[in-house]
């Protein structure tokens, strides 16, 4: 007990505006809490209060109708969706780990100071933005819209935060965990796929998983890139619907049908990305994500 | 067995600070050579420069000859070579986390490309029980995280590692300075029936350790090897004046 050394061994009486002000303190950590998940909780009550109406089986399994025939649903969007997500997560994910290793295990130069700045920069640029990008170096050269263009434009979103987080939580790996593979004659570069990044990898893991959800739900970048599509689509160079697109086309519009619609499908797309990062974060626990990435 | 180590005119640099000058030693096989001196003095720099563990901090660099048996250390071999040849212990117990107590043990092999289960299972064994950890372990070889086990354990465990890619040659950067006593009596035990098969080279900041466990000492002061002698020499009657000084507590 740190008071122990000035005063004997009787502790000094805490005083009233000490607990008072300690009282305080604590409420007003916790009023954060409840100011931080209020917003969380009433969203995602308002969304199913909305939107569990209008969800049903054949909301799940179908395409849209059109205007004035009731029913329909969103399959080929969900489909799209996870279509365009699958060929971000594969350009983005790679690219922004290898980018992470290199800034944080050879990146203390001007090059490596380059590379954070413009990160940093690319994580403010507003997806609107992005989505000309994406539409300027694949749709235009394409001659059309496609989930590739979609795809590219939510990796490119992807990158900076999968780069900057990798880089952090690789530089928080102690360095003698390193030596400690040096000095068994490991090389450096096997040092950091099996040494370093799997120690880290729990954090890397969130890093991807923040990046994933937060590009999951983005419309502007797809809006003229992957464009949206009222049947299905599987080819990666076709127009592809994507959940958000349609909860967009759908709010937007005048009928009240849509509308409901729209509340079914943005309540889907946040169900959908929780059950992907809890899916990733099981499958992370249970170590089967362990190896070298 | 071992192999003794011949260190020529070494010389070792942060950026544009000499941290060692022009060491000379003869390091001689299957023995225990203690590396004594003040803090600072260069003594881990020196062992961190027989295994070129030196170069992996930017900016460090080294001259000079080591010659590692018939191993020319600097010339004609790549430094991971050098270093799967050589062990090495340090100051902190560094168990890697993510990895259970076997595949510590198994890590400098099987990253290394060894894939024959049935002998790294010998291997473990052994390196284990030479480290004197199999009996406190044995039950949750790949059941339990290397972190999860206490200091000195942790300690015997990075020995066990250490001595899992058959080295000649053992390095031990002040491997019992975070532990306690009776960690510590174990550990030097164990640098007793390792001379054995190993050279080993201890840097140390305990001179009563240094006299129990090793033949010869060294002793280092701002960078350069002040007298490297047999260790009874250099305890009871040692030729140079600052030596005697170090040991009988005048400064350091």
């Amino acid at each position: 007990m740190p008071n122990a050394h000035n005063s004997g061994f009787a502790l000094a009486p805490v005083s009233l505006r000490r607990r008072g002000i300690n009282a305080l303190m604590s409420l007003s950590a916790g009023l954060a809490v409840v100011l931080v998940l209020l917003p969380l909780g009433a969203i995602f009550a308002y969304l199913v209060y909305k939107g569990i109406g209008s969800l049903n089986w054949a909301f799940l399994t179908q395409t849209p109708k059109p205007v004035g025939e009731p029913g329909g649903g969103m399959a080929n969007a969900i489909a799209g969706s996870a279509l365009i997500l699958l060929i971000a997560s594969s350009m983005g994910v790679p690219i922004g780990i290898g980018a992470g290793i290199y800034l944080a295990e050879y990146g203390r130069n001007r090059l490596g100071d380059l590379i954070r700045f413009t990160a940093d920069v690319l994580n403010g640029v507003p997806s609107i933005v992005v989505g000309i990008v994406a539409y300027s170096i694949v749709v235009l050269s394409q001659g059309h819209f496609s989930a590739l263009a979609g795809g590219v434009a939510l990796a490119i979103m992807m990158i900076p935060t999968i780069t900057r987080a990798t880089e952090e939580m690789l530089l928080l790996v102690p360095q003698a965990i390193r030596e400690a593979a040096y000095g068994l004659g490991v090389s450096r570069w096997r040092t950091t796929l099996s040494i370093t990044l799997r120690t880290a990898s729990s954090g890397v893991i969130t890093g991807v998983m923040l990046a994933f959800a937060r590009v999951a739900g983005e419309t502007a970048p797809l809006l003229f890139t992957a464009f949206g599509n009222q049947y299905w689509n599987w080819k990666i160079n076709q127009p592809t619907a994507a959940l958000s697109l349609q909860v967009f086309t759908y709010a937007i519009s005048p009928f009240d049908e849509w509308h409901r619609q729209a509340w079914a499908g943005a309540l889907i797309l946040i169900i959908l990305i929780v059950l992907a990062v809890s899916a990733v974060r099981i499958a992370a626990s249970r170590g089967m994500l362990k190896g070298t990435s | 067995m071992g192999v003794g180590i011949k260190v020529e005119q070494l010389n070792a640099w942060f950026g544009k600070t000499q941290a060692l000058h022009d060491i000379t030693m003869d390091v001689p096989a299957n023995h225990a050579t203690a590396i004594i001196g003040p803090s600072g003095c260069g003594k881990s720099t020196y062992v961190r420069c027989l295994n070129r563990m030196h170069e992996t901090v930017p900016d460090a660099r080294a001259t000079g000859r080591v010659r590692m048996g018939e191993v020319d250390v600097y010339n004609g071999s790549s430094a991971v070579q050098i270093r799967r040849g050589i062990g090495m212990v340090f100051q902190k117990p560094n168990p890697f986390p993510t990895m259970s107590i076997y595949d510590n043990v198994a890590a400098g092999l099987k990253l290394n490309g060894f894939r024959d289960r049935r002998r790294l299972d010998e291997i473990v064994e052994r390196s284990l029980k030479l480290s004197a950890l199999w009996d406190e372990v044995k039950d949750n070889l790949r059941k339990k995280s290397g972190a999860s086990l206490s200091g000195g354990q942790q300690q015997r465990l990075c020995i066990a590692r250490a001595l899992a890619v058959q080295p000649q040659v053992l390095l031990m950067d002040e491997p019992c300075s975070a532990l306690d006593p009776i960690s510590t009596g174990k550990i030097e035990e164990l640098i007793f029936q390792l001379k054995e098969d190993f050279t080993i080279v201890i840097v140390t900041h305990n001179m009563q350790q240094a006299s129990r466990v090793a033949e010869f000492t060294g002793f280092f002061l701002l960078g350069r090897l002040i007298e490297f002698d047999r260790t009874e020499k250099i305890f009871t009657t040692p030729s140079d004046k600052r030596t005697e000084d170090y040991i009988t507590g005048r400064f350091g």
